[in-house]
Formats: C-alpha cells, structure tokens, sequence
C-alpha cells in the first residue's frame, strides 16, 4: 500500500493547487484543492463557465494542468491515468455517440477501448447496462435516431459497463424529462449504495440537495467552499419568520429585540435575521406588545441561500 | 485497514493478470446477468494479450460501417467500370486495339487484347487522385472526425492510451489503403474479364508471360500501389491530430495531395520532386517489365516509409500531449 498524508487517506479525488490556464491566457481554474471522500456522492456545484467540467477533464486525464497536483484512486493524474481510469465510468459534457451506429454497438465499441474489459462477458455487460439505464428496448436503433433524454442514458450506460470505484457524473440529468430526472437520481442513489463514489457535477440546486451527502462549490475557476451538505446549509442562518396579522408592530418589537434585515412580505408575514439571544424572548417580547402571533419559526436555510450566501450574486453564467 | 476503495490493488500491474489462467479470470468479471453492473470494482484486471486486436477489430468494423467510407469505395469501383466501358465503346465498331498508342492512362491500348490489362490501367488512372483522396479523407477523419463528434474524449476515459489508439488508427487507415486499392483491382479484372478478352499477356519488354504470372503480377501491382498510399495516410493522420475539425483535416490533407501532385508537374523543381511522396508512384509500372526494374519500386517505398516515420512521429508526439479539449 502506498504512503498518504492521514488527512487524504480515503480521499477518491484529491488535487492540491490545480490550475489550468488556457492556451488564450484565461485562467479556468484556479488553485483547486478538492477533497472527494470515498462513499460519498460528491457535488460538484457552480454555474455554466466556472471550471466544473475543466476540472473533470484534468481529472480524467485528458487536459494537462497548467500547474498543481490531482490525485484519483490513489494514482496521479494525467500520468497514471491509464492504471485509475478503468475503474472510472465519466460521463463529460453530455453523451457523444457514433449516429451511424446502434445503441448497443456503442456501447460494444467503448467497451472494446477498454484495456481490462473481459471480450467474453461483454455482449452480457452491454445488456445488463441497457438494462438498467432503461434502454433495453431501444438498443437496437441507430443512436442518431435517439432523443437528448436517450442519449444521455446510453451515456450512463456507457460508465456502467464495468463495476467502477468512482462514477463521474457531469451533468448527467441534462436533458431528461422530470420522470427520467427521478429515474437517474434513485440509480446514482443505488449505485452510491452499493459503495461506489459518485462524483455529480450540476448547475442544478436541488439535484445536489437531493442526492448529495457531500458539495463543494465553484464560481470563477476557484472553490468557494466544500463539504457535507447539511453543514453547509447550517453554515448559513436560517430566517426567523413571524406569521401575524399585525406586521407593523411585529416589524417594530422584532427590531426593539435586535433581529436585523427585517422585511415585510404577502401580508401577513415578517422575517429578519434572528437576533443572537433566545428566540422564547423574542417571542413572548411580541406577545407582550398584544401582537397576535399566529406562527414563530426559523427557517433553515436551503443550499441555494447556502449558494447565494457565498457568491454574494445569483447564480448566472460567470462572464 | 480501511481503505478507501475495496478491492484495489495499487501495484497491480498491467499484463500481469493478462497471464492468469482463463478461468479464474473469468470467474472475476463473469457474467452474473442477475447481479448489478455497478457494484463496486473488484481486482482490476490488466490488459489481455489480444486487446489490442479487439480495438483494432472494432476499429475496423466502425470504419467500413460508416456510409463515407462505402461511398468512396462505391466511387473507386465505379472508375474502372467507367473506363472498360470507354475502352469497348470506342473500339467496339473498329478493329481491335485500333485506338491508337496516344495519349491516356499507361497500358490503355493494350486492354482491349487482354482484360488484365484493365487493372493495371485503372490502378494507374486511380493512383493520382482518386485512391489518395480517398486515403486522405479516412486519415483525415481518423482522429479529428473522433474530436468533432465527442467521442475521441469517451475512448480515451475508456481508457485506450493514446499512443495505441494512434497506432490503431494508423494500421486501419492502412488497412484502408489495402481493401481501396484491392477494390480498384478486383473491379477491373471483374469489367476486364467481362468485356475483353484474357490469356497470354506481353510484358512492357516484350517478352510473353502466361495469364497466371500475369495474374500474379496484378496482385503485386495492387500491393505496390496501396504501399504506395502510406505516405499520405501517415500525412493525413499528422494533420487529423492537429485539429477538432473532421472536415477540416480531410480538405488540409486532400489540398495537400493537389499542391504535391501539382508541384511535381513543375520542371524548375525538379531538385526537391524526388522527395515528394508522389513522385515514384507510377514506378509500379516498372513489375511488367521482365526482368523487374526495382530501382524506382524501392525509391517508392522508401519514400513511403520515410513519410509514414517521420509523419508517425509527429503524429505520436502531438497527439500524446495534446488537451483534448472538444
């Protein structure tokens, strides 16, 4: 066995200062240090343009880094890409598919690129991995014939065809309908059951939130942040939100009671940011003041407030 | 221990498992049609003797399986229905070989005595363009056609190597290069033997050689002539890892063959003409001549692999450090 820092040790993706600076001088990623744990599903959160996908191409070995270190399975990378990537189902920027080909001829060629897969059990494999993306009965089409949606599957099909430690998943529900949506995120679910690491990149919220135990987020080719979802959520405050139909002297007690940012909205409801004292003073402060409270509560913060928290801005493409 | 991915091995070398007996190798990655496909890795297993040959097969069948390279054969085998026909046309209502011994492909004059002789004419009607473009037009797919659809960055994650992928592109654009010309061959003989008449042949010499030696020298023509095309296949392959533009490299590769083809014509280069990779093409020829004049035929083919080094070469260094970016 080879010699990790105790830090990294179970780290499936490690980089130390990644950069890569492209050929025109712009900077796409800058200074990455990512710690993926093994186990987890792992999003990978940012808007279009900020580094996400370059990053998984130097991952994967197919650009060279400008400058720092990234380490997958154990291997270096781009250098021991050939040892680490049989282990390794991508899915990069959307499917690509031979058109003139069928489904299931696809997925025979890529499985024929792979130096460790066994020639014998292959037409098994290609089915089982039709199978289970839902494909079976339109693997005998020619790929050009298939919807965004199908494509995208064959693309999953394509990471599948092996037992892998690590999937790298780059936007893999772009172009589902919300059924199919569902179908993938239950299947990265099972998948990241069965022990396999799931690395998910999305510029959807709510995917990462829905399946993922660990995020880190990008803007601008540089990691804003990174780690278990549920800290991150809890990094940001909640709001406590007063449900009243005296909003004006709610809004006046709550700002008496050192609650900041306060805001008035749909009529009946006040929210602020929670002062830094008991919240049962806050409220028995507004009872005394004859407001007629008809809900107290924090709310928890969603990763989006999480998102917007750190970038400051909304989630647009980076310029 | 608790590692983090079960069932690695880190130093679990390539080609090491290849030697393991077959059954246990088997029984690793068996089919389990019941059991899930995405269970996590067991023991990675290296690189069987014959993958190689797998990728180099599947190559194969991608290639001939797609509707360009059929129409370019289609193309080549139409040439020398073309030119038989012309060929009985003409001299169909006069006396045979009253055609002349002007101008046009060597050996035309001689076809209508003898239908072999169809191959040799269509080869050398061929070889100056229509085989070549082809060539470059395959070559020039090979890597860039694989970029511009997205599929070069699938297999090489697959992972194919780069420098193996590169080789198995280069010995199916040969092979290319062989079932072309084989084409043209075959698709002249067939017409040749159709509309003329075959049996004893007379050599450029003029010495008589039987139709079996006749037949057997065809062959080597078609050997020597798709040789003749490693030159630019191996420039045509240089020129596909240069860019993402599948288009793009075939009309780089094919204006390449015209400028050469063009410049070769012109006296005032004469000094540089001898290493264009053109230049000793119709040395072909030079097999039907009895005995064998061989200087040309190996200037040919050394021309051929000077090209296919040097060109290889500068093929293999960019496309093994280049980002594959699309």
């Amino acid at each position: 066995m080879e010699e990790r820092p105790a830090a990294e040790a179970g780290a499936v993706i490690v980089t130390r200062a990644l950069t890569k600076r492209y050929r025109g001088g712009q900077l796409a990623v800058d200074g990455l240090d990512l710690t993926v744990p093994a186990g987890s599903v792992f999003g990978f959160l940012g808007p279009n343009g900020s580094g996400k996908t370059t990053t998984i191409r130097m991952l994967m070995g197919l650009i060279e880094p400008t400058s720092g270190s990234a380490r997958v399975l154990g291997h270096p990378v781009p250098r021991g890409a050939r040892a680490v990537l049989p282990r390794v189902g991508a899915l990069i920027e959307g499917p690509a598919l031979y058109g003139f080909l069928t489904g299931r001829d696809n997925l025979l060629r890529y499985d024929a690129a792979d130096p460790t897969a066994d020639p014998r059990t292959r037409r098994t494999r290609v089915a089982d991995a039709l199978e289970r993306v839902g494909l079976a009965a339109a693997a005998g089409r020619k790929a050009k014939a298939y919807s965004l949606g199908m494509k995208q599957r064959l693309g999953l099909a394509a990471a599948l065809l092996q037992p892998r430690a690590l999937l790298v998943l780059d936007e893999p529900t772009n172009g589902l309908d919300p059924q199919g949506m569902r179908e993938i995120r239950s299947l990265i679910r099972e998948l990241a059951s069965d022990g396999t690491t799931v690395f998910l990149s999305s510029h959807l919220l709510d995917e990462i939130e829905q399946v993922c135990t660990h995020v880190a987020v990008m803007a601008r080719g540089r990691l804003l942040t990174q780690g278990p979802v549920a800290e991150l959520a809890a990094g940001t405050r909640g709001r406590l939100v007063v449900t009243t139909p005296d909003t004006a002297d709610a809004a006046r007690v709550l700002k008496e009671q050192g609650a900041g940012d306060i805001a008035v909205a749909d009529g009946d409801r006040v929210d602020a940011e929670p002062p830094d004292r008991d919240l049962a003073e806050v409220s028995a402060a507004l009872v005394r003041a004859g407001v007629r409270v008809r809900g107290f509560a924090v709310e928890r913060a969603s990763l989006e407030d999480a998102f917007v928290a750190l970038t400051g801005e909304g989630f647009d493409v980076a310029g | 221990m608790s590692r983090a991915e079960p069932g690695v091995r880190p130093g679990a070398g390539h080609g090491e498992a290849g030697a393991r007996p077959a059954a246990e190798a088997g029984a690793d990655a068996g089919p389990r049609a019941s059991g899930p496909v995405g269970t996590v890795a067991g023991p990675p297993r290296g690189p069987g003797p014959l993958w190689t040959l797998g990728l180099f097969r599947s190559e194969l069948l991608t290639t001939f399986r797609r509707w360009r390279t059929l129409a370019l054969l289609g193309v080549l085998a139409a040439v020398p229905v073309l030119v038989g026909i012309a060929v009985r046309i003409e001299t169909g209502d006069g006396p045979a070989g009253g055609g002349g011994h002007g101008d046009g492909p060597a050996f035309i004059s001689q076809i209508t005595n003898n239908g072999l002789f169809l191959v040799f004419t269509a080869l050398a009607a061929t070889l100056p363009f229509f085989l070549p473009m082809a060539i470059g037009v395959v070559a020039g797919d090979a890597i860039a056609g694989e970029a511009s659809a997205g599929t070069l960055r699938y297999l090489l994650v697959a992972p194919a190597g780069r420098t193996r992928l590169l080789l198995t592109k280069y010995a199916t654009t040969t092979a290319f290069c062989l079932v072309a010309t084989l084409v043209v061959a075959v698709s002249a003989l067939t017409t040749g033997a159709l509309l003329f008449p075959l049996g004893e042949l007379t050599t450029i010499s003029g010495t008589r050689i039987g139709f079996g030696e006749g037949l057997l020298r065809a062959l080597l023509i078609a050997l020597v002539v798709a040789a003749s095309l490693i030159g630019v296949a191996a420039l045509g392959l240089f020129v596909s890892t240069l860019t993402n533009s599948g288009i793009a490299a075939m009309a780089t590769t094919v204006g390449l063959l015209i400028t050469v083809q063009i410049l070769d014509q012109i006296p005032q280069l004469q000094a540089i003409q001898p290493y264009f990779f053109s230049h000793y093409w119709l040395s072909f020829a030079d097999l039907m001549r009895d005995p064998v004049y061989w200087d040309d035929l190996l200037r040919n083919l050394g021309i051929q692999a000077v090209y296919a080094a040097v060109f290889g070469s500068a093929a293999w260094a960019r496309f093994t450090t280049r980002d594959v970016t699309a």
